[in-house]
């Protein structure tokens, strides 16, 4: 019985400080140099910052929170690290491939200009 | 009662849900090398309308429950059926089936692997072809059909890449009987795009990020013991969906046989809707 609560709850516990893990921003580390300095066409640009809004609504608000203030097992988006420490490449690294082993999934699906809109949106939240 | 269940249960399903972005890629039979999101579950509605060459109309059709499990693996299960003019309307049977994404990291080509268990009779839902699947499969009456069960152990490499809002997908299956039949072997290929790659400011319902364009083809390839184009059949079609601003996917693609081996046209729809982080809003409550 306590063998198998133990193989029950080894999965969960597991999936808890993955999901923590997330936050630790050690994906940063993973980033090319190439990808590090690619720049945003859509930078402070107010059309995409809204067109971002929507993209960001529709996909990354039921993890990230409605305002990117982050949830209970997803970290927030208006921290340090995201607004300063990583740049728009890295960002843009980071909803192309995903940090999958820790619960955060590609976005390779959604074209390009979009994951630049999402970009420009959740940058500007540091205003 | 089983019925009055499964209707309340997905109606409840639904009124529970925020709305969701189905935004699926277009195919109908092929697989794309993208996975659910972890904790999101998509419910699709999918139908092909065919009449084989001496036989009658028929609709066959699955409903499927796509969940995300992780972000790396997604899990399905499927529930078939289909209706035949002149015939009967009949449940043919359930399919489970798995994908796994080894590379956790996108490269330009994606490998998925697929792995499915299904237990079906008389299925005309046409999901697959492998083989010598073809239009005379499609012509015996429904109750000599359901005699002849397939307990089926499916494989496939799905293949997928994304370059510049296109994306390009590539299937190899093989399918084993596990009656002691030989294995069987199809493809599928597609291509689709959005319309508009770049986002609007404001909300809109008929503008180009709305719609997915593409095509399909797909087809048997014979067997272990003649493997190969000969006596198999083939399939090539355009396909489009639309999302609407609650969330839900509509799916339309004509489809036309490319030999005499297969059905001439097929009209595929579909209808899908994503309901996000199923199980959080069981704890946090519905917003």
């Amino acid at each position: 019985m306590t063998r198998r609560f133990s193989l029950t709850l080894l999965p969960l516990l597991l999936s808890a400080a993955a999901a923590f893990g997330a936050a630790d921003g050690s994906w940063l580390k993973n980033v090319p140099a190439r990808d590090h300095e690619k720049t945003n066409p859509y930078r402070d640009q107010a059309d995409a910052i809204a067109a971002g809004r929507r993209v960001f609504v529709d996909r990354c608000s039921h993890c990230h929170g409605e305002n990117a203030e982050g949830t209970k097992k997803r970290p927030p988006l208006k921290s340090e690290r995201v607004q300063h420490q990583a740049s728009e490449g890295d960002l843009h690294w980071l909803l192309v491939n995903g940090n999958m082993r820790k619960g955060m999934p590609s976005w390779a699906k959604l074209p390009d200009p979009q994951l630049w809109q999402v970009i420009t949106y959740v940058k500007s939240l540091h205003e | 009662m089983k019925t009055v269940f499964i209707v309340y249960l997905l109606a409840g399903l639904f009124l529970f849900a925020s709305a969701g972005h189905a935004q699926e890629r277009p195919y109908f039979v092929t697989y794309s090398h993208e996975m659910e999101e972890p904790g999101n579950l998509d419910i699709e509605f999918f139908n092909a309308v065919g009449k084989p060459p001496g036989g009658n109309r028929f609709i066959g059709s699955n409903i499927e429950f796509e969940y995300g499990a992780t972000a790396w693996w997604t899990t399905e299960f499927y529930l078939d059926g289909q209706v035949t003019v002149h015939d009967s309307t009949i449940f043919t049977g359930y399919r489970w089936e798995n994908r796994f994404r080894p590379l956790l990291r996108e490269h330009w080509i994606n490998p998925v692997i697929y792995i499915e268990f299904e237990n079906t009779s008389a299925d005309k839902a046409l999901r697959e072809v492998v083989g010598h699947d073809g239009k005379d499969d499609f012509i015996e009456p429904n109750a000599e059909a359901r005699q002849d069960k397939e307990r089926e152990l499916e494989l496939k490499l799905i293949l997928g890449s994304n370059y510049k809002g296109w994306n390009i997908s590539e299937n190899i299956i093989a399918e084993k009987n596990l009656s002691n039949e030989p294995w069987e072997f199809g493809y599928a290929v597609g291509a689709s795009r959005p319309l508009s790659l770049a986002a609007r400011a404001h909300n809109c319902t008929f503008c180009g990020e709305k719609f997915q364009v593409g095509v399909e083809m797909y087809g048997g390839l014979g067997d272990r013991y003649s493997f190969g184009l000969n006596q198999t059949s083939h399939y090539l079609g355009p396909l489009i969906n639309w999302t609407a601003p609650n969330g839900m996917t509509l799916s339309f693609s004509p489809q036309f046989g490319l030999n005499d081996f297969s059905i001439p046209r097929l009209y595929r729809f579909g209808v899908s809707y994503e309901i996000d982080q199923l199980f959080s809003r069981f704890h946090r409550g519905a917003r």
